[in-house]
Protein backbone atom coordinates (compact mmCIF):
# COMPACT_ATOMS: atom_id res chain seq x y z
CA UNK A 1 0.00 0.00 0.00
CA UNK A 2 1.42 3.46 -0.54
CA UNK A 3 0.25 7.11 1.17
CA UNK A 4 -2.62 7.61 -0.89
CA UNK A 5 -3.96 4.32 0.37
CA UNK A 6 -3.78 2.41 -3.46
CA UNK A 7 -2.02 -0.64 -3.87
CA UNK A 8 0.72 -0.47 -6.10
CA UNK A 9 0.32 -2.73 -9.11
CA UNK A 10 4.18 -1.75 -10.61
CA UNK A 11 7.33 -1.70 -9.04
CA UNK A 12 10.45 -0.02 -10.73
CA UNK A 13 12.93 -0.76 -8.70
CA UNK A 14 16.70 0.22 -9.45
CA UNK A 15 16.63 -1.22 -12.83
CA UNK A 16 19.48 -0.97 -14.81
CA UNK A 17 20.49 -2.32 -18.45
CA UNK A 18 24.14 -2.55 -19.83
CA UNK A 19 24.25 -3.60 -23.47
CA UNK A 20 27.84 -5.52 -24.75
CA UNK A 21 28.73 -3.65 -27.89
CA UNK A 22 31.84 -3.95 -30.09
CA UNK A 23 32.83 -0.48 -28.97
CA UNK A 24 31.88 -1.41 -25.27
CA UNK A 25 29.52 -1.50 -22.88
CA UNK A 26 26.15 0.20 -23.62
CA UNK A 27 24.24 1.37 -20.63
CA UNK A 28 21.13 1.93 -21.71
CA UNK A 29 18.80 2.20 -18.46
CA UNK A 30 20.73 3.24 -15.23
CA UNK A 31 19.01 3.16 -11.84
CA UNK A 32 15.14 3.93 -12.90
CA UNK A 33 12.37 3.05 -9.75
CA UNK A 34 9.23 4.45 -9.98
CA UNK A 35 5.38 2.97 -9.11
CA UNK A 36 2.20 2.61 -10.97
CA UNK A 37 -0.79 2.30 -8.81
CA UNK A 38 -3.76 0.45 -9.41
CA UNK A 39 -6.16 2.88 -11.74
CA UNK A 40 -3.56 4.95 -12.23
CA UNK A 41 -2.66 6.12 -16.26
CA UNK A 42 1.48 6.89 -15.55
CA UNK A 43 3.63 7.90 -18.76
CA UNK A 44 7.19 7.01 -19.33
CA UNK A 45 8.68 9.87 -21.99
CA UNK A 46 11.93 10.37 -23.20
CA UNK A 47 13.70 11.30 -26.22
CA UNK A 48 14.81 8.98 -28.66
CA UNK A 49 17.28 7.01 -27.99
CA UNK A 50 17.18 7.10 -24.12
CA UNK A 51 15.96 3.55 -23.24
CA UNK A 52 12.24 3.86 -23.20
CA UNK A 53 11.70 0.65 -25.36
CA UNK A 54 14.36 -1.36 -23.33
CA UNK A 55 13.02 -0.35 -20.06
CA UNK A 56 9.59 -1.58 -22.01
CA UNK A 57 10.99 -4.64 -22.88
CA UNK A 58 12.14 -5.33 -19.52
CA UNK A 59 8.56 -4.71 -17.62
CA UNK A 60 7.05 -6.95 -19.71
CA UNK A 61 9.45 -9.75 -19.11
CA UNK A 62 10.83 -9.60 -22.77
CA UNK A 63 14.14 -9.08 -21.78
CA UNK A 64 16.47 -9.52 -18.38
CA UNK A 65 17.45 -6.20 -16.50
CA UNK A 66 21.37 -6.23 -15.62
CA UNK A 67 20.68 -5.31 -12.41
CA UNK A 68 17.41 -4.23 -9.81
CA UNK A 69 14.11 -5.64 -10.08
CA UNK A 70 10.45 -5.14 -11.58
CA UNK A 71 7.44 -6.19 -9.53
CA UNK A 72 3.66 -6.79 -10.58
CA UNK A 73 1.55 -7.37 -7.62
CA UNK A 74 3.93 -9.70 -5.45
CA UNK A 75 6.06 -11.86 -7.72
CA UNK A 76 9.28 -10.44 -9.46
CA UNK A 77 9.34 -10.33 -13.65
CA UNK A 78 11.54 -12.67 -15.17
CA UNK A 79 9.81 -13.28 -17.98
CA UNK A 80 6.30 -12.62 -19.52
CA UNK A 81 3.96 -11.95 -16.33
CA UNK A 82 -0.08 -13.22 -17.08
CA UNK A 83 -0.84 -9.99 -15.15
CA UNK A 84 1.09 -7.84 -17.69
CA UNK A 85 -0.60 -7.16 -21.36
CA UNK A 86 1.28 -5.44 -24.07
CA UNK A 87 0.78 -3.03 -27.09
CA UNK A 88 3.64 -2.69 -29.04
CA UNK A 89 4.26 0.48 -31.29
CA UNK A 90 4.43 -1.77 -34.49
CA UNK A 91 1.47 -2.81 -35.97
CA UNK A 92 1.04 -6.28 -34.47
CA UNK A 93 -2.08 -7.80 -35.22
CA UNK A 94 -2.09 -11.18 -37.07
CA UNK A 95 -3.07 -10.83 -40.58
CA UNK A 96 -4.70 -14.39 -40.97
CA UNK A 97 -6.93 -13.58 -38.26
CA UNK A 98 -10.43 -11.73 -38.78
CA UNK A 99 -10.51 -8.62 -36.14
CA UNK A 100 -12.66 -11.16 -33.59
CA UNK A 101 -9.75 -14.33 -33.90
CA UNK A 102 -7.13 -11.62 -33.22
CA UNK A 103 -8.89 -10.27 -29.94
CA UNK A 104 -9.95 -13.63 -28.78
CA UNK A 105 -6.15 -14.82 -28.98
CA UNK A 106 -5.33 -14.54 -25.79
CA UNK A 107 -8.49 -16.49 -24.72
CA UNK A 108 -8.04 -19.07 -27.00
CA UNK A 109 -4.12 -19.88 -25.91
CA UNK A 110 -5.59 -19.60 -22.14
CA UNK A 111 -8.03 -22.49 -23.50
CA UNK A 112 -11.49 -20.82 -23.00
CA UNK A 113 -14.21 -22.79 -24.79
CA UNK A 114 -14.64 -20.99 -28.39
CA UNK A 115 -18.45 -19.66 -27.75
CA UNK A 116 -17.28 -18.28 -24.32
CA UNK A 117 -14.35 -16.39 -25.87
CA UNK A 118 -16.10 -15.10 -28.82
CA UNK A 119 -18.37 -13.50 -26.73
CA UNK A 120 -15.77 -12.25 -24.57
CA UNK A 121 -13.90 -10.92 -27.78
CA UNK A 122 -17.26 -9.02 -28.67
CA UNK A 123 -17.33 -7.48 -25.82
CA UNK A 124 -13.68 -6.00 -25.82
CA UNK A 125 -14.05 -5.22 -30.05
CA UNK A 126 -16.96 -3.05 -28.83
CA UNK A 127 -15.11 -1.34 -26.37
CA UNK A 128 -12.41 0.45 -28.65
CA UNK A 129 -15.23 0.99 -30.87
CA UNK A 130 -14.64 -1.54 -33.91
CA UNK A 131 -18.65 -2.72 -33.73
CA UNK A 132 -19.25 -4.49 -37.05
CA UNK A 133 -15.91 -5.39 -37.81
CA UNK A 134 -15.61 -8.18 -36.13
CA UNK A 135 -15.50 -10.49 -39.44
CA UNK A 136 -13.07 -8.26 -41.07
CA UNK A 137 -9.14 -8.90 -41.66
CA UNK A 138 -6.22 -6.58 -40.37
CA UNK A 139 -5.87 -5.90 -44.14
CA UNK A 140 -8.77 -4.26 -44.51
CA UNK A 141 -8.76 -1.72 -41.55
CA UNK A 142 -6.83 1.53 -41.68
CA UNK A 143 -4.01 2.25 -39.19
CA UNK A 144 -5.64 3.40 -36.17
CA UNK A 145 -8.21 0.55 -36.14
CA UNK A 146 -5.36 -1.89 -36.48
CA UNK A 147 -4.18 -0.33 -33.11
CA UNK A 148 -7.26 -1.10 -31.92
CA UNK A 149 -7.84 -4.47 -32.73
CA UNK A 150 -4.28 -4.72 -30.45
CA UNK A 151 -5.28 -2.76 -27.49
CA UNK A 152 -8.81 -4.88 -27.38
CA UNK A 153 -6.39 -7.85 -27.67
CA UNK A 154 -4.28 -6.78 -24.46
CA UNK A 155 -7.50 -6.06 -22.41
CA UNK A 156 -9.38 -9.52 -23.39
CA UNK A 157 -6.17 -11.23 -20.90
CA UNK A 158 -7.87 -8.91 -18.44
CA UNK A 159 -4.72 -7.94 -17.08
CA UNK A 160 -3.48 -5.75 -14.01
CA UNK A 161 -1.49 -3.49 -15.76
CA UNK A 162 -1.70 -2.68 -19.77
CA UNK A 163 1.81 -1.55 -21.39
CA UNK A 164 1.64 -0.12 -24.37
CA UNK A 165 4.92 1.14 -26.00
CA UNK A 166 4.16 4.37 -28.09
CA UNK A 167 1.23 2.46 -29.90
CA UNK A 168 0.23 5.40 -31.58
CA UNK A 169 3.49 6.51 -33.06
CA UNK A 170 3.02 5.72 -36.62
CA UNK A 171 -0.46 7.47 -36.85
CA UNK A 172 -1.46 11.09 -37.99
CA UNK A 173 -1.86 13.36 -35.05
CA UNK A 174 -6.13 13.51 -34.97
CA UNK A 175 -6.00 10.36 -35.19
CA UNK A 176 -3.81 10.02 -32.10
CA UNK A 177 -6.22 12.49 -30.26
CA UNK A 178 -9.15 10.50 -30.95
CA UNK A 179 -7.63 7.22 -29.92
CA UNK A 180 -6.37 9.02 -26.67
CA UNK A 181 -10.30 9.42 -25.98
CA UNK A 182 -10.93 6.25 -26.60
CA UNK A 183 -8.11 5.04 -24.71
CA UNK A 184 -9.15 7.54 -21.73
CA UNK A 185 -12.78 6.23 -21.67
CA UNK A 186 -11.19 2.62 -21.77
CA UNK A 187 -9.16 3.05 -18.87
CA UNK A 188 -12.40 4.79 -16.78
CA UNK A 189 -14.42 2.17 -17.98
CA UNK A 190 -12.18 -0.75 -16.96
CA UNK A 191 -10.72 1.25 -13.89
CA UNK A 192 -7.44 0.07 -15.99
CA UNK A 193 -3.96 0.77 -15.04
CA UNK A 194 -2.05 1.63 -18.01
CA UNK A 195 1.80 2.38 -18.42
CA UNK A 196 2.35 4.19 -21.28
CA UNK A 197 5.90 4.85 -22.78
CA UNK A 198 6.18 7.60 -25.34
CA UNK A 199 8.07 10.36 -26.88
CA UNK A 200 5.09 12.60 -27.22
CA UNK A 201 5.08 15.36 -25.10
CA UNK A 202 0.97 16.12 -26.13
CA UNK A 203 -0.49 12.67 -26.21
CA UNK A 204 1.49 12.39 -22.28
CA UNK A 205 -0.20 15.25 -20.42
CA UNK A 206 -3.34 14.42 -22.39
CA UNK A 207 -3.48 11.18 -21.07
CA UNK A 208 -1.26 11.11 -17.65
CA UNK A 209 -1.94 11.27 -14.11
CA UNK A 210 2.07 11.18 -13.61
CA UNK A 211 4.92 11.19 -15.91
CA UNK A 212 7.93 10.18 -15.72
CA UNK A 213 10.37 11.66 -17.66
CA UNK A 214 13.85 10.28 -18.58
CA UNK A 215 17.18 11.44 -19.48
CA UNK A 216 18.91 10.55 -22.98
CA UNK A 217 21.56 8.02 -22.55
CA UNK A 218 21.81 6.19 -20.17
CA UNK A 219 17.75 6.56 -19.31
CA UNK A 220 17.91 7.57 -15.84
CA UNK A 221 14.52 9.15 -13.66
CA UNK A 222 15.14 13.03 -14.77
CA UNK A 223 11.88 14.15 -12.98
CA UNK A 224 8.38 12.81 -12.32
CA UNK A 225 5.41 15.10 -12.74
CA UNK A 226 1.86 14.64 -11.48
CA UNK A 227 -0.63 16.15 -14.30
CA UNK A 228 -3.39 17.68 -12.11
CA UNK A 229 -6.12 18.49 -15.01
CA UNK A 230 -9.47 17.30 -14.29
CA UNK A 231 -11.18 14.14 -15.09
CA UNK A 232 -12.68 12.74 -17.07
CA UNK A 233 -10.58 14.31 -19.76
CA UNK A 234 -11.12 14.39 -23.66
CA UNK A 235 -8.97 15.29 -26.22
CA UNK A 236 -10.22 19.21 -25.83
CA UNK A 237 -7.77 19.63 -23.28
CA UNK A 238 -5.52 20.51 -24.96
CA UNK A 239 -6.62 23.49 -25.97
CA UNK A 240 -6.75 24.75 -22.22
CA UNK A 241 -3.43 27.00 -20.33
CA UNK A 242 -3.20 24.44 -18.09
CA UNK A 243 -2.34 21.45 -20.33
CA UNK A 244 0.05 24.28 -22.33
CA UNK A 245 2.00 24.94 -19.06
CA UNK A 246 2.42 21.29 -18.91
CA UNK A 247 3.81 20.87 -22.32
CA UNK A 248 6.08 23.64 -21.66
CA UNK A 249 7.41 22.50 -18.58
CA UNK A 250 8.12 18.64 -19.62
CA UNK A 251 9.80 20.26 -22.69
CA UNK A 252 11.94 22.22 -20.67
CA UNK A 253 13.25 19.21 -19.33
CA UNK A 254 13.13 17.07 -22.39
CA UNK A 255 14.79 20.06 -25.07
CA UNK A 256 18.33 19.70 -23.46
CA UNK A 257 18.25 15.77 -23.27
CA UNK A 258 16.56 15.81 -27.13
CA UNK A 259 19.95 18.02 -28.06
CA UNK A 260 21.90 15.10 -27.02
CA UNK A 261 20.62 12.56 -28.61
CA UNK A 262 20.83 14.58 -31.80
CA UNK A 263 24.37 15.54 -30.90
CA UNK A 264 25.34 12.11 -30.72
CA UNK A 265 23.42 10.76 -33.69
CA UNK A 266 25.03 13.46 -35.48
CA UNK A 267 28.55 12.51 -34.31
CA UNK A 268 27.64 8.56 -35.08
CA UNK A 269 26.75 9.78 -39.10
CA UNK B 1 -18.05 -2.22 -57.57
CA UNK B 2 -16.77 -5.23 -56.17
CA UNK B 3 -18.75 -7.23 -58.79
CA UNK B 4 -17.11 -4.60 -61.74
CA UNK B 5 -13.47 -5.23 -60.31
CA UNK B 6 -13.80 -9.17 -60.73
CA UNK B 7 -15.76 -8.98 -64.48
CA UNK B 8 -13.32 -7.23 -65.93
CA UNK B 9 -9.98 -8.93 -65.01
CA UNK B 10 -12.49 -12.09 -65.81
CA UNK B 11 -13.26 -10.69 -69.18
CA UNK B 12 -9.50 -9.48 -69.85
CA UNK B 13 -8.04 -13.21 -68.82
CA UNK B 14 -10.39 -15.46 -71.27
CA UNK B 15 -10.68 -12.37 -74.02
CA UNK B 16 -6.47 -12.35 -73.80
CA UNK B 17 -6.57 -16.53 -74.50
CA UNK B 18 -9.69 -16.25 -77.00
CA UNK B 19 -8.22 -13.07 -78.83
CA UNK B 20 -4.61 -14.99 -79.33
CA UNK B 21 -6.45 -17.74 -80.85
CA UNK B 22 -8.62 -15.89 -82.90
CA UNK B 23 -6.04 -14.50 -84.54
CA UNK B 24 -3.61 -17.58 -84.83
CA UNK B 25 -6.42 -19.31 -86.63
CA UNK B 26 -6.93 -16.01 -88.66
CA UNK B 27 -2.83 -16.04 -89.90
CA UNK B 28 -2.36 -20.10 -90.21
CA UNK B 29 -5.89 -20.24 -92.54
CA UNK B 30 -4.35 -16.92 -94.71
CA UNK B 31 -1.10 -18.92 -94.51
CA UNK B 32 0.75 -16.47 -93.12
CA UNK B 33 1.91 -19.02 -90.42
CA UNK B 34 2.40 -22.65 -92.06
CA UNK B 35 0.16 -25.36 -91.09
CA UNK B 36 2.38 -28.18 -91.27
CA UNK B 37 4.40 -26.42 -88.19
CA UNK B 38 1.25 -25.28 -86.49
CA UNK B 39 -1.96 -26.52 -86.78
CA UNK B 40 -5.61 -24.17 -86.58
CA UNK B 41 -6.31 -23.85 -83.05
CA UNK B 42 -10.03 -24.70 -84.21
CA UNK B 43 -8.25 -28.50 -85.49
CA UNK B 44 -6.16 -28.42 -82.10
CA UNK B 45 -9.30 -28.20 -79.68
CA UNK B 46 -10.98 -30.74 -82.28
CA UNK B 47 -8.44 -32.92 -81.45
CA UNK B 48 -8.97 -32.55 -77.55
CA UNK B 49 -11.79 -35.24 -78.05
CA UNK B 50 -9.60 -37.78 -80.25
CA UNK B 51 -7.12 -37.77 -77.39
CA UNK B 52 -9.45 -39.15 -74.79
CA UNK B 53 -11.40 -41.54 -77.03
CA UNK B 54 -8.56 -42.89 -79.35
CA UNK B 55 -5.09 -41.91 -77.38
CA UNK B 56 -6.37 -42.38 -74.13
CA UNK B 57 -4.63 -39.89 -72.73
CA UNK B 58 -6.12 -40.23 -69.37
CA UNK B 59 -4.42 -43.16 -68.83
CA UNK B 60 -1.16 -41.12 -69.93
CA UNK B 61 -2.89 -38.52 -67.54
CA UNK B 62 -3.11 -40.89 -64.30
CA UNK B 63 0.61 -42.15 -64.93
CA UNK B 64 2.20 -38.89 -65.05
CA UNK B 65 -0.25 -37.41 -61.75
CA UNK B 66 1.29 -40.62 -60.19
CA UNK B 67 4.27 -39.65 -60.89
CA UNK B 68 3.98 -35.89 -60.13
CA UNK B 69 1.83 -37.24 -56.39
CA UNK B 70 4.62 -39.14 -55.59
CA UNK B 71 7.26 -35.79 -56.24
CA UNK B 72 4.96 -33.96 -54.30
CA UNK B 73 4.43 -35.89 -51.40
CA UNK B 74 8.37 -36.22 -51.09
CA UNK B 75 8.08 -32.11 -51.61
CA UNK B 76 5.80 -31.97 -48.68
CA UNK B 77 7.67 -34.58 -46.42
CA UNK B 78 11.01 -33.49 -47.16
CA UNK B 79 10.95 -30.30 -48.16
CA UNK B 80 8.81 -28.41 -45.92
CA UNK B 81 10.40 -30.07 -42.81
CA UNK B 82 14.24 -29.77 -43.94
CA UNK B 83 13.01 -25.55 -44.66
CA UNK B 84 11.91 -25.23 -41.25
CA UNK B 85 15.20 -27.13 -39.60
CA UNK B 86 16.88 -24.97 -41.18
CA UNK B 87 15.48 -21.39 -40.38
CA UNK B 88 16.01 -22.65 -36.89
CA UNK B 89 19.24 -24.17 -36.96
CA UNK B 90 21.92 -21.17 -38.05
CA UNK B 91 24.74 -23.39 -38.15
CA UNK B 92 22.80 -25.80 -41.15
CA UNK B 93 21.75 -22.67 -42.99
CA UNK B 94 24.82 -21.11 -43.56
CA UNK B 95 26.47 -24.27 -44.12
CA UNK B 96 23.82 -25.54 -46.66
CA UNK B 97 21.97 -22.69 -48.11
CA UNK B 98 24.48 -21.71 -50.93
CA UNK B 99 24.47 -25.83 -52.08
CA UNK B 100 20.77 -25.48 -52.11
CA UNK B 101 20.60 -22.05 -54.15
CA UNK B 102 22.75 -24.10 -56.25
CA UNK B 103 21.22 -27.34 -57.16
CA UNK B 104 18.10 -24.90 -57.70
CA UNK B 105 19.94 -23.32 -60.89
CA UNK B 106 21.38 -26.32 -61.69
CA UNK B 107 19.56 -28.60 -64.83
CA UNK B 108 19.23 -31.46 -63.06
CA UNK B 109 17.31 -33.10 -66.02
CA UNK B 110 20.46 -33.56 -67.87
CA UNK B 111 21.33 -35.91 -65.37
CA UNK B 112 18.77 -38.49 -66.19
CA UNK B 113 21.35 -41.06 -67.37
CA UNK B 114 22.80 -40.97 -64.00
CA UNK B 115 19.57 -41.55 -62.57
CA UNK B 116 18.27 -44.18 -64.66
CA UNK B 117 21.70 -46.25 -63.85
CA UNK B 118 20.75 -45.81 -59.87
CA UNK B 119 17.02 -46.45 -60.33
CA UNK B 120 16.55 -48.40 -63.95
CA UNK B 121 14.38 -47.47 -66.42
CA UNK B 122 11.25 -46.88 -64.57
CA UNK B 123 8.82 -44.53 -63.19
CA UNK B 124 11.36 -44.24 -59.86
CA UNK B 125 13.22 -42.76 -61.97
CA UNK B 126 11.22 -39.78 -63.38
CA UNK B 127 9.72 -39.08 -60.00
CA UNK B 128 13.25 -39.13 -57.88
CA UNK B 129 14.60 -36.73 -60.65
CA UNK B 130 11.50 -34.39 -60.47
CA UNK B 131 12.31 -34.47 -56.52
CA UNK B 132 15.43 -33.54 -56.93
CA UNK B 133 14.45 -30.48 -59.37
CA UNK B 134 11.81 -29.64 -56.95
CA UNK B 135 12.98 -29.87 -53.48
CA UNK B 136 15.14 -26.34 -53.72
CA UNK B 137 12.45 -24.08 -54.08
CA UNK B 138 10.45 -25.69 -51.77
CA UNK B 139 13.66 -26.12 -48.51
CA UNK B 140 14.25 -22.27 -49.38
CA UNK B 141 11.20 -20.70 -49.49
CA UNK B 142 10.07 -22.81 -46.55
CA UNK B 143 13.29 -21.72 -44.43
CA UNK B 144 13.05 -17.59 -45.42
CA UNK B 145 9.37 -18.49 -44.58
CA UNK B 146 9.81 -19.11 -40.67
CA UNK B 147 13.12 -16.65 -40.75
CA UNK B 148 11.09 -14.38 -42.07
CA UNK B 149 8.11 -13.94 -39.36
CA UNK B 150 8.32 -10.11 -38.08
CA UNK B 151 9.65 -10.03 -35.12
CA UNK B 152 7.00 -8.25 -32.93
CA UNK B 153 4.58 -10.91 -34.21
CA UNK B 154 6.71 -13.53 -32.04
CA UNK B 155 6.82 -10.81 -28.82
CA UNK B 156 3.00 -10.91 -29.14
CA UNK B 157 3.29 -14.58 -28.18
CA UNK B 158 5.79 -14.03 -25.68
CA UNK B 159 3.90 -11.62 -23.92
CA UNK B 160 0.58 -14.00 -23.96
CA UNK B 161 3.30 -16.47 -22.55
CA UNK B 162 3.28 -19.23 -25.52
CA UNK B 163 5.13 -22.46 -25.54
CA UNK B 164 7.34 -22.82 -27.78
CA UNK B 165 4.84 -25.57 -29.78
CA UNK B 166 2.05 -23.06 -29.74
CA UNK B 167 4.46 -19.98 -30.84
CA UNK B 168 5.29 -22.44 -33.79
CA UNK B 169 1.75 -23.86 -34.61
CA UNK B 170 -0.12 -20.36 -33.71
CA UNK B 171 2.03 -17.81 -34.98
CA UNK B 172 5.16 -18.91 -37.23
CA UNK B 173 3.87 -21.58 -39.28
CA UNK B 174 0.65 -19.51 -40.24
CA UNK B 175 2.33 -16.27 -40.75
CA UNK B 176 5.50 -18.36 -43.25
CA UNK B 177 2.44 -20.43 -44.75
CA UNK B 178 2.70 -17.57 -48.03
CA UNK B 179 6.00 -18.39 -48.48
CA UNK B 180 5.92 -22.00 -48.15
CA UNK B 181 3.20 -22.16 -50.66
CA UNK B 182 5.40 -20.01 -52.85
CA UNK B 183 7.99 -22.15 -52.57
CA UNK B 184 5.48 -25.65 -53.38
CA UNK B 185 4.40 -24.26 -56.39
CA UNK B 186 7.53 -23.28 -57.89
CA UNK B 187 8.56 -26.88 -56.77
CA UNK B 188 5.34 -28.31 -58.35
CA UNK B 189 6.34 -26.41 -61.50
CA UNK B 190 9.36 -27.49 -61.85
CA UNK B 191 8.16 -31.06 -60.70
CA UNK B 192 5.81 -31.10 -63.21
CA UNK B 193 7.64 -29.75 -66.09
CA UNK B 194 10.45 -32.47 -65.31
CA UNK B 195 8.13 -35.11 -65.00
CA UNK B 196 7.04 -34.55 -68.59
CA UNK B 197 10.29 -33.83 -69.99
CA UNK B 198 11.58 -37.24 -68.67
CA UNK B 199 8.83 -39.12 -69.96
CA UNK B 200 9.20 -36.99 -73.19
CA UNK B 201 13.23 -38.00 -73.30
CA UNK B 202 13.52 -41.31 -72.54
CA UNK B 203 9.81 -42.55 -73.42
CA UNK B 204 8.21 -43.55 -70.68
CA UNK B 205 5.18 -43.10 -69.25
CA UNK B 206 2.70 -40.60 -69.02
CA UNK B 207 1.71 -37.44 -71.10
CA UNK B 208 5.31 -37.05 -71.89
CA UNK B 209 5.45 -39.88 -73.93
CA UNK B 210 2.14 -39.41 -75.51
CA UNK B 211 3.55 -35.93 -76.52
CA UNK B 212 6.71 -37.57 -78.18
CA UNK B 213 4.32 -40.58 -79.84
CA UNK B 214 1.95 -38.42 -81.71
CA UNK B 215 4.99 -35.88 -82.72
CA UNK B 216 6.80 -38.82 -84.07
CA UNK B 217 3.98 -39.66 -86.25
CA UNK B 218 3.60 -35.90 -86.80
CA UNK B 219 -0.33 -35.94 -85.93
CA UNK B 220 0.60 -32.13 -84.81
CA UNK B 221 -2.97 -31.64 -83.63
CA UNK B 222 -2.93 -33.68 -81.38
CA UNK B 223 0.80 -33.26 -80.06
CA UNK B 224 -0.71 -29.43 -79.45
CA UNK B 225 -3.85 -31.04 -77.88
CA UNK B 226 -2.01 -33.24 -75.77
CA UNK B 227 0.51 -29.88 -74.58
CA UNK B 228 -2.43 -28.27 -73.89
CA UNK B 229 -3.85 -30.59 -71.41
CA UNK B 230 -0.89 -30.29 -69.69
CA UNK B 231 -1.11 -27.15 -69.16
CA UNK B 232 -4.94 -27.25 -68.50
CA UNK B 233 -4.09 -30.00 -65.83
CA UNK B 234 -1.27 -27.40 -64.50
CA UNK B 235 -3.38 -24.49 -64.21
CA UNK B 236 -6.11 -26.87 -62.31
CA UNK B 237 -3.43 -28.20 -59.71
CA UNK B 238 -2.36 -24.41 -58.88
CA UNK B 239 -6.37 -22.96 -58.48
CA UNK B 240 -6.52 -26.10 -56.10
CA UNK B 241 -3.57 -25.44 -54.28
CA UNK B 242 -4.09 -21.67 -54.12
CA UNK B 243 -7.92 -23.26 -52.31
CA UNK B 244 -5.82 -25.07 -50.05
CA UNK B 245 -3.30 -22.54 -49.07
CA UNK B 246 -6.50 -20.03 -47.78
CA UNK B 247 -8.13 -22.73 -46.17
CA UNK B 248 -4.71 -23.65 -43.71
CA UNK B 249 -4.34 -19.61 -43.14
CA UNK B 250 -8.06 -19.32 -42.07
CA UNK B 251 -7.94 -22.84 -39.62
CA UNK B 252 -4.76 -21.43 -37.78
Amino acid sequence: MTTTGRENVLTVSDVSKTFDTPEGPLHAVEGMSFTVQRGEFVSVIGPSGCGKSTLFSMIGGLEAATSGEVVIGNDRVSAPHPAISMVFQEESTFPWRTVSDNVAFPLEVAGVPKAERLQQADHFTRLVGLKGFEKRYPGELSGGMKQRVSIARALASEPKLLLMDEPFAALDEQTRLLLGDKVLQIQRDLEQTILLITHNITEAVQLSDRIVVMSYRPGRMKREIVIDLPRPRTSEIVSSDAFGRYVAMIWNDLREEATRGMQDAEGDA
Amino acid sequence: MTASRAFWPFVLRWGSVIGVLIIVEILVRYNILNQYVLPRPSEILGSLGRLVTEENVLGYFAITMLEVGVAAIGLIAIGIPFGIFLAYRHDFRHAWRDWIAGLAAAPVVLMYPLFLVVFGRGPMTITMIALVTGLPPVILNAMQGVNGTREVLLNVGRSFNLSSQQQFWKIVLPSALPQIFLGLRLGLIYTMITVVAVEYLITLGGLGQLVGELAERYDLAATYAAVCFVVGVSILFFVFLEWVERWLRLSA
